[in-house]
């Protein structure tokens, strides 16, 4: 069965690139699948039958208890025969129906095929969260095919409703199963179904593993997703709607097989579960319910796909009604009467189709005399009609004759009774709609029945050949009377039916008629399905035959022909009734209501909560950080406040004294750089406060990042306005607005304040860092403890952080430089000997400056210089005190960070304060000479120092795990060096390198952006001013 | 544990300050604010580690207790490092957002303004549908007119297409 699912998977893969080679034959390709499959499912007759399944295994995830198990018993083999079956047929008819189709049809054959496959996976599962996903599979494709016409609103609206429906029963179905499995165990249905008779007395009993409640409750939910599938009200709706997928897709999906989905796993549980007593109510009542409604409702329909559809729901509801007797009895009529109306409702499907293929409508108000222009189809059609009514000698009436005599002989009570009521009452209304299929599709109707517009006659007809005119045209053919002297409509246009159309629907009628006749073969193939039950229970007494004698179930036949016969001949009546009658709200209204509903809901929500605004966000997240802290330390325990200590070192009181006033004055000030100088005293305080509290490698971190950080303020804010601009609020409200942001930020700050009190003076135990430095020493192999957690203990986190790094250096760079980082190339590519030679021909030249005659001697010398802003800057640029600074710091800067990059491990320093030292350098080269300055300081580019970076932190973490120690481990290397004397290596500081590269990569992607980018930008924007000024002057 | 009002004072002030600016519609003054909020916070994690002892290099002879709490100092080095990435980003999108939009504004979300306010209708999927009784769009005759004209359409093309590919395999 796994092969047969696999081939349906590739060929429905495969179909759209076939189609386009094959056109419509490819659906004479696909049905041969079904066909061989089913004559493969034929050569296990005798051994299913027998009583053996037919079944495959494999494990999928045994942690959860799930298996791909397939399990072909009797059930799952008679409703195989019907996927198979008519799937084959179905597809056989699409060639023919589809023939002059412009649409995306190779899609739509891929979606047809596949769903023939997905439902015999469905009825094959044994794993019952197999069947689930299989059934979901069956819901989307049944959405893609409804919605086949997507130009088409009521097609997609159709699709839509239609998967929200099943989805939400599907749902609640998983629900079901999911608490019916787990309480017994198992998965499988076989077993679930084993068990559950005893499972059921137990729970009865008030005893067993769970209790009646829960039984009802997870039965009511797969009964959920059950009727939901089987489109029993009040989810019959989407059956209707679902009529606008194209005809085959009904006769399909919507008659034959999807719709059985719900049916067949009512089967499937019922021998298990149908004594449970709020099964039998909920199908008693929803069933027999929906049988009357939908013959009622279907008697009103005009359009021949919805008498057949609401027909549909009828019958499906009659299914349920008859399952729900639970006995063996009701299971075998149930089954025989599924078959039956496969049989005759796809035949009757696939007959409409052609009708609206070859008449181009389907409304009966414009259809007249079809059975004369087209006597085969007619005759197919009133058969399968006849069935569906109930007539000897065809399938219908045999299957009907075995429901009656369940429900005459069946169970007492109310539900007996309902059951009885229900089934004769519906069973008449089917007759009556029946009838007025048959009549409506190809009776010749009275004149003033008729249609005034839209309605194509057929005029000058000889043979097969007739002109096709409309209505209101004077060449229309003329009204003839009848008999009786009523004005009858002339035949309405209608094309010849090809043979091979007909062929699928004339195969069906003559197996209805087949069954009919000879039933034997049905009862041999339905009484094995009863093996589900214990072999204690009582055996069924029922065996179809056409013929049982005057029986009552005979007589009540009878009844229910004459009945249906006078409510088919009333018909006028009839109409005039319901339309007299007040008609409710349709269930289709109810749910799109409800839909809106929901729609507004959101758009009220969204309304609400997505504002738009980040100070809105803030300003929520913010009062719910106040908020719920609050009242969590109000009312629990507030503990005591101890310890607190005013008269601190004066040193520390100082500097806080100087970073809260200089916090302060930032609110005041709206000179942009005064207030990021204020911001940058803080920075330096925290500096002194880390070196006063005794944490060396913070400190010097904190006293480079600021330096750097401020250094990349003014590079990045110089194009900007020297005041902050005060920017109003869209609303208006700025004083509340501030009052607002006042009372948020003392209520936060005064939180804050009141935790950490609150937190350090309630410190009870030890904390865990006192291991820290003996750990460091004997794992780590390094003094600096702050060093080694960060590469050595935390290397994850460190990791984690140098990965940041990278993407906002990268992120930096990416703001500035749009197309590419921009950096790849020599770094020296300044055309210094095409300058030289300029710069010479200067000096040699009389009529110059000192100035140009100085600079021409100083640009004489071979060698490249260190600094070359002498070539790159303009003189005004230039600084000589910067120069010189740089050619004494730039080398001593990387000896140092060299330094603190290798004693790192032992003394303060490391990776991170190394490479914001380089940095510096860099930073320092950056001011002196510019951006080319930059490019030639650094040997590689920005990103090759973040790949770099990040590459060597990977491979080191990685490489233990090559000899199979874990990841981030370290060891210790001790070697003799010539120079260096004894050396101790600890290999973690190979993990520093990598991250003092990509800090180095940072650094200079931030310079290389806010720095030499702007420069850029700016140099283009004087040029173009100046540009334009001469311009202006040259015009004056 | 030794509570220092000094550092708890600064780090309040530090985080009202920083509350206050970064609700500010000004990006320079949120960003200002966020930078203020990570001193804060660096300091809330210093107090954590106690008063002050001895720098934490180890050696044998000093007792556990007598460092200076070394693992909020790791916390610390890594929020610093970090921040100064944070504060370059967002320098980055200040200059971009200028350069842009000649503002140094943090604007509300045209489309999230313009969701808030639309309506529960829409025009194309709430609108009425009619009443349709064949799928097909006009009868099988003009249908098969329809199909031909398509199919000569399409092999117009083809051969018209052909030659082309055979110049250019030439």
């Amino acid at each position: 069965m796994t092969i047969v699912l696999a081939l349906f998977l590739l060929a429905a893969i495969a179909t759209p690139w076939l189609y386009r080679r094959l056109g419509t034959s490819t659906f004479y390709l696909l049905a041969a699948i079904p066909a061989g499959v089913l004559a493969l499912v034929l050569t296990k007759t005798s051994q299913i039958l027998g009583g053996n399944p037919w079944a495959e295994s494999y494990t999928w995830i045994p942690e959860l208890n799930l298996q791909v198990t397939f399990r072909m018993d009797t059930l799952s083999w008679i409703l195989s025969l019907l996927v198979l079956g008519v799937g084959s047929l179905v597809l056989f008819y699409c060639a023919s129906y589809f023939k002059h189709s412009t649409g995306d049809t190779g899609l739509f054959a891929a979606y047809l095929f596949g769903f023939a496959g997905a439902m015999f996976g469905l009825i094959t599962a044994d794993d019952f969260i197999l069947l689930f996903i299989f059934w979901e599979i069956t819901t989307i494709l049944s959405y893609l095919l409804i919605g086949y016409s997507r130009q088409r609103l009521t097609a997609r609206r159709s699709a839509l409703q239609a998967l929200t429906v099943t989805t939400a029963g599907g749902l609640a179905m998983l629900m079901g199963i999911v608490m019916l499995a787990q309480a017994l165990g198992t998965y499988s249905l076989a077993r679930i179904v084993e068990e559950g008779p005893a499972l059921v007395a137990a729970a009865q009993a008030n005893q067993g593993p769970i209790a009646l409640a829960y039984l009802s409750t997870a039965l009511v939910l797969i009964l959920c997703g059950a009727l939901s599938k089987s489109a029993i009200f009040p989810f019959h709706f989407w059956l209707p709607g679902a009529m606008a997928a194209p005809t085959p897709v009904s006769a399909y999906l919507h008659a034959a097989a999807m719709v059985k989905a719900g049916i067949y796993l009512l089967l499937r549980l019922a021998p298990g579960y149908g004594q449970v007593a709020i099964w039998q109510d909920v199908l008693v009542i929803f069933g027999a319910f929906t049988m009357v409604f939908g013959g009622w409702t279907a008697l009103k329909q005009t359009d021949l796909k919805l008498i057949l559809a609401y027909g549909t729901v009828s019958q499906l509801g009659f299914l349920a009604l008859v399952i729900s007797g639970g006995s063996q009895d009701a299971l075998y009529a149930a089954t025989a009467l599924m078959l039956a109306h496969s049989l005759f409702k796809a035949a009757l499907f696939l007959t409409v189709g052609i009708i609206d293929h070859q008449s181009g409508t389907r409304d009966i108000r414009k259809l007249s005399g079809i059975y004369r222009r087209a006597p085969k189809l007619a005759i197919v059609g009133t058969i399968s009609a006849a069935s569906m009514a109930g007539l000897p000698p065809l399938a219908g009436f045999v299957a009907k004759e075995a429901v009656l005599e369940v429900a005459l002989h069946g169970q007492g009570g109310w539900q007996g009774a309902a059951t009885l009521a229900a089934v004769v009452l519906g069973s008449v209304l089917t007759f009556a709609y029946s009838a007025r299929f048959v009549w409506g599709a190809f009776g010749v109707k009275p004149a003033a029945y008729m249609l005034k517009e839209g309605v194509k006659y057929c005029a000058a007809e000889t043979g097969k050949n007739f002109q096709e005119v409309d209505g209101s045209s004077p060449a229309a053919p003329a009204a003839q009377r009848n008999r009786r002297g009523v004005k009858m409509s002339p035949n309405t246009a209608f094309h010849q039916v090809p043979y091979g159309f007909l062929a699928a629907p004339a195969l069906l009628t003559i197996l209805t008629l087949a069954y009919g006749l000879y039933p034997e073969p049905v009862h041999l193939l339905v009484s094995p399905t009863l093996q589900a039950f214990a072999a204690d229970s009582q055996e069924t007494s029922l065996h179809l035959a056409l013929w049982h004698g005057i029986t009552p179930a005979f007589l009540t036949s009878l009844g229910i022909i004459a009945a249906g016969s006078l409510l088919f001949i009333f018909r006028k009546q009839i109409e005039e009734l319901q339309d007299f009658l007040p008609s409710t709200r349709s269930a289709s209204i109810v749910y799109r209501d409800g839909m809106d509903q929901l729609d507004r809901l959101a758009v009220w929500v969204t309304g609400m909560t997505q504002r738009g605004s980040l100070a809105f966000y803030l300003a929520v997240i913010l009062t719910t950080a106040v908020f719920v802290p609050t009242v969590a330390l109000v009312i629990n325990e507030t503990p005591p406040l101890q310890n607190l200590r005013v008269s601190g070192s004066l040193a520390e009181w100082t500097i806080a004294i100087v970073m809260m006033v200089a916090a302060l004055v930032v609110v005041f000030v709206r000179k942009r750089f005064l207030a990021i100088m204020m911001v940058s005293v803080t920075g330096y305080g925290m500096t002194l406060l880390f070196a006063l509290r005794s944490a060396p490698d913070l400190a010097t971190t904190q006293m480079l990042v600021e330096t750097i950080v401020l250094v990349a303020f003014v590079l990045g804010m110089r194009v900007l306005p020297r005041k902050i601009p005060r920017i109003p609020s869209p609303s208006g409200k700025d004083g509340a607005r501030k009052t607002l942001r006042i009372i948020i930020a003392l209520g936060f700050a005064g939180l804050m304040m009141a935790l950490t009190m609150f937190t350090l003076s309630s410190r009870s135990l030890d904390p865990i860092s006192l291991d820290m430095p003996r750990l460091a020493y004997e794992l780590g192999h390094g003094y600096n403890v702050v060093n080694v957690t960060l590469v050595d203990m935390r290397g994850w986190d460190t990791f984690g952080e140098i990965s940041v790094l990278a993407l906002a250096a990268t992120g930096v760079a990416s703001l500035l430089f749009i197309e590419g980082r921009a950096d790849s190339g020599s770094a020296r590519n300044l055309d210094t000997a095409a300058m030289k030679k300029i710069e010479r021909s200067f000096a040699q030249r009389t009529q110059i400056t000192v100035a140009q005659r100085v600079a021409g001697k100083f640009s004489s010398v071979e060698r490249d210089p260190f600094i070359v802003a002498g070539r790159t800057l303009p003189p005004e640029a230039r600084s000589i005190l910067l120069e010189v600074m740089t050619r004494l710091l730039f080398h001593t800067l990387i000896i140092i960070s060299l330094y603190m990059l290798f004693a790192g491990h032992n003394l303060p320093g490391g990776g991170f304060a190394g490479g914001l030292m380089v940095g510096l350098a860099f930073t320092v080269r950056y001011l002196a000479g510019g951006g080319a300055e930059l490019r030639a300081a650094s040997p590689i580019s920005a990103g090759a120092y973040l790949g770099l970076g990040l590459g060597i932190a990977a491979a080191y973490a990685l490489a233990p795990a090559l000899w199979g120690d874990p990841i981030f481990s370290s060891y210790v290397l001790d070697f003799h060096l010539p120079v260096f004397g004894d050396v101790h290596f600890v290999t973690a500081t190979i993990f520093d390198i990598g991250v003092y590269l990509l800090v180095i990569g940072l650094i200079l992607d931030i310079l290389r952006s806010l720095g030499e980018r702007i420069d850029m930008k700016l140099i283009a924007q004087r040029r173009k001013e100046e540009k334009q000024a001469r311009a202006k002057a040259g015009k004056a | 544990m030794i509570i220092d009002l000094s550092l708890i004072l600064v780090m309040g002030v530090l985080y009202a300050v920083g509350v206050y600016l970064v609700l500010d519609r000004s990006m320079t003054r949120v960003l200002l604010g966020l930078m203020l909020m990570t001193n804060a916070t660096n300091i809330l994690i210093l107090h954590a580690g106690g008063p002050a002892g001895l720098a934490p290099f180890y050696s044998k002879e000093t007792a556990a207790s007598d460092y200076s709490d070394p693992l909020p100092q790791a916390l610390i080095l890594t929020a610093i490092v970090i921040s100064c990435a944070v504060t370059a980003l967002f320098l980055g999108i200040i200059y971009r957002s200028w350069l842009l939009s000649k503002a140094d504004e943090i604007t509300d979300d045209a489309e999230d303004i313009r969701v808030a306010e639309q309506d529960a209708f829409d025009k194309e999927e709430d609108a009425a549908a009619g009443v349709e009784s064949s799928e097909f769009d006009g009868d099988e005759e003009t249908r098969e007119r329809e199909y031909q004209q398509e199919e000569e359409k399409r092999r117009k093309l083809q051969t018209s297409m052909q030659p082309q590919v055979a110049r250019k395999g030439e």
